[in-house]
């Protein structure tokens, strides 16, 4: 199986939008590298706005070239950009709704033995309580393709998880991405499996895994966390009775997100697989399989609610 | 804009700070100390700076001490940009005019300010998509003194630098005083003009009460071409009101009627 790394999808789009829009403008923070924006640089030098390693001052940037008019795509590494420059995203892009999208690039642990330092967990329950901010988490090369696309379109401010993990393809490749609308990857009876970004081919994996025990799952692909397709999470619970989420993140991103849904609208038993405390040192794979976000954790999660259904 | 006279702009700025007085007497909050500070700033760029076309030549004014706010909001009033009678609005139920500006709630606001450090890179990114645009429009940031401890505007400052973004302009309301005391004895900032200097930026010095000699360091942009511009403005928190002028408790006091009374007269008489 071919995997992919998102970050290719990502720069392709983003060069090909810049090439029929002058607005647009990428703002990164000595990322150019690991935007895998070089390209973008030598095709529009101008409007790649590096303004060193000072991300404050980067999102705080990025609102002003929105005033002045420009599509700024903010891109850096999610820790830094999300954790260092939190209350510029608060005030200066979403309470001010400029049309700014931010990047966040290598997110969750994909920086694996650099540490928590470099890991952003975090990013998913920060970026969803703030009014105005849709977030996109795409699982795979198209998907992201996508929510750039859409991204660019979008007059408002937008959060956007782009993965270095490779991949592989789940979505078309002339997928029409509509943030708040949940992608049904599968149907079963049982339980639902509520996944989105790296955790989507895990999710299907496991599904499969439960079909060949007699267990039929549903496997809810989430492209946006915000706005939460709220409709398709009732319906699942309703129809399967019991909801596994599947997270490269804290678990209060996805997991907090859909419990609260659950919780509200049609109580049923949830188990949320994430992250939950600071990573010990090892590979992304390593640190993915410790979180229980792999094949057989996923499918043993599944297992307890379909046993746990009244 | 053609240039205004002093005296049309010394009559200007008392009559912003009495509305901004009354302003804060009707709602009992606001900041006079420092909206006094920048009032004579401000009425000189709106009224004698700031080209105020529509379309993209538009000057761009970014007040990043937002607690200043009322300040803001009497002297839009002053330039007709804001009707006189919404000024009454401050602060109340759902109002545009809110405790700190917000540029959804008012047109005439060009940043959301009020979390300090906020406004010089939002102006950098403004002065950027300016130069991009080969257009001749100028951006005016504000900020109060003690705001400078704020780390991201020395980030701000390395990238205009840089940049050479040499129609960004940096006005310092230096009024020496923060919330709660001298900035001096709190995390001194001197010697500032140096440190600007050193950090890539043209530098002078003004009285910040003095409309004609801000209009004319405002005016003359860029001193050096290649390099952004920072008036360091010097100004007195309260001024002119004797009880109030570099007095830090008047940061966020609201005055009593009769302390407002005294106020008002000292202002008219100023």
């Amino acid at each position: 199986m071919t995997l992919h790394d998102c970050r290719d999808a990502f720069a392709h789009t983003l060069c090909a939008l810049a090439e029929q829009d002058e607005r647009i403008v990428a703002v990164v923070n000595d990322s150019v590298g690991s935007s895998k924006l070089g390209g973008f640089q030598k095709s529009f030098p101008e409007r790649l706005i590096n303004v060193g390693i000072a991300e404050q001052a980067m999102v705080g940037v990025a609102a002003g070239l929105a005033a002045g008019g420009r599509i700024p795509f903010v891109s850096a590494a999610s820790c830094f950009l999300t954790a260092r420059a939190m209350e510029q995203i608060k005030v200066d892009i979403a309470y001010s709704q400029h049309h700014v999208v931010l990047c966040g690039q290598s997110p969750g642990v994909a920086y694996g033995e650099l540490g928590p330092t470099h890991h952003s967990p975090e990013d998913l329950a920060w970026l969803r309580a703030i009014p105005g901010m849709t977030v996109l988490v795409p699982a795979d090369a198209a998907e992201t393709a996508a929510a750039v696309r859409w991204a660019a379109a979008h007059d408002g401010p937008v959060f956007l998880r782009v993965s270095r993990m490779g991949v592989p393809e789940i979505f078309p490749s002339d997928l029409d991405f509509q943030p708040g609308v949940a992608t049904t990857l599968r149907e079963g009876g049982d339980v639902t499996i509520v996944c989105m970004g790296t955790t989507v081919a895990a999710s299907l994996d496991a599904a499969q895994a439960l079909a060949a025990e007699g267990i039929e799952a549903t496997v809810l692909s989430m492209g946006s966390l915000a706005p939460l397709d709220r409709q398709a999470i009732v319906a699942a619970a309703r129809h399967t009775g019991g909801l596994v989420t599947v997270e490269e993140a804290h678990v209060s991103g996805l997991g907090g997100a859909v419990a609260e849904v659950v919780v509200e609208e049609c109580p049923v038993p949830v188990r949320r697989l994430g992250l939950r405390d600071f990573a010990r040192t090892g590979s992304t794979s390593w640190l993915m399989q410790q979180a229980g976000l792999e094949p057989v954790a996923i499918a043993s999660a599944a297992r307890e609610v379909a046993g746990l259904r009244t | 804009m053609p240039a205004a006279s002093a005296d049309e702009l010394a009559a200007a700025a008392r009559r912003v700070r009495l509305r901004d007085l009354d302003i804060v007497s009707n709602a009992g909050m606001g900041h006079i100390g420092g909206e006094f500070s920048v009032t004579d700033i401000l009425v000189t760029l709106y009224l004698a700076v700031v080209d105020q076309g529509d379309g993209s030549e538009r000057d761009h004014v970014v007040l990043s001490k937002g607690h200043a706010a009322v300040a803001l909001y009497a002297t839009l009033a002053e330039a007709g940009l804001l009707p006189e009678g919404d000024l009454d609005s401050f602060a109340q139920p759902d109002s545009a005019l809110n405790g700190h500006p917000a540029r959804t709630k008012l047109d005439a606001v060009e940043a959301s300010t009020g979390p300090l450090g906020h406004g010089l890179p939002i102006g950098v990114g403004m002065a950027i998509a300016a130069a991009l645009d080969n257009s001749p429009r100028r951006t005016f940031v504000i900020v109060g003194d003690g705001e400078l401890q704020e780390g991201s505007n020395w980030e701000a400052m390395m990238i205009a630098a840089h940049r050479g973004l040499d129609r960004l302009v940096l006005i310092v309301d230096r009024n020496g005083l923060q919330q709660g005391a001298p900035v001096a004895e709190t995390s001194d900032l001197e010697p500032l003009a140096d440190k600007l200097r050193a950090f890539g930026w043209a530098v002078r010095e003004v009285d910040g009460h003095d409309h004609g000699a801000l209009q004319e360091a405002l005016q003359s942009i860029p001193w050096e071409p290649g390099r952004p511009s920072a008036v360091i403005a010097r100004t007195h928190k309260g001024h002119p009101v004797s009880f109030m002028s570099d007095v830090a408790a008047w940061h966020h006091r609201v005055p009593t009627a009769d302390e407002a009374a005294l106020a008002r007269a000292e202002v008219e008489a100023s």
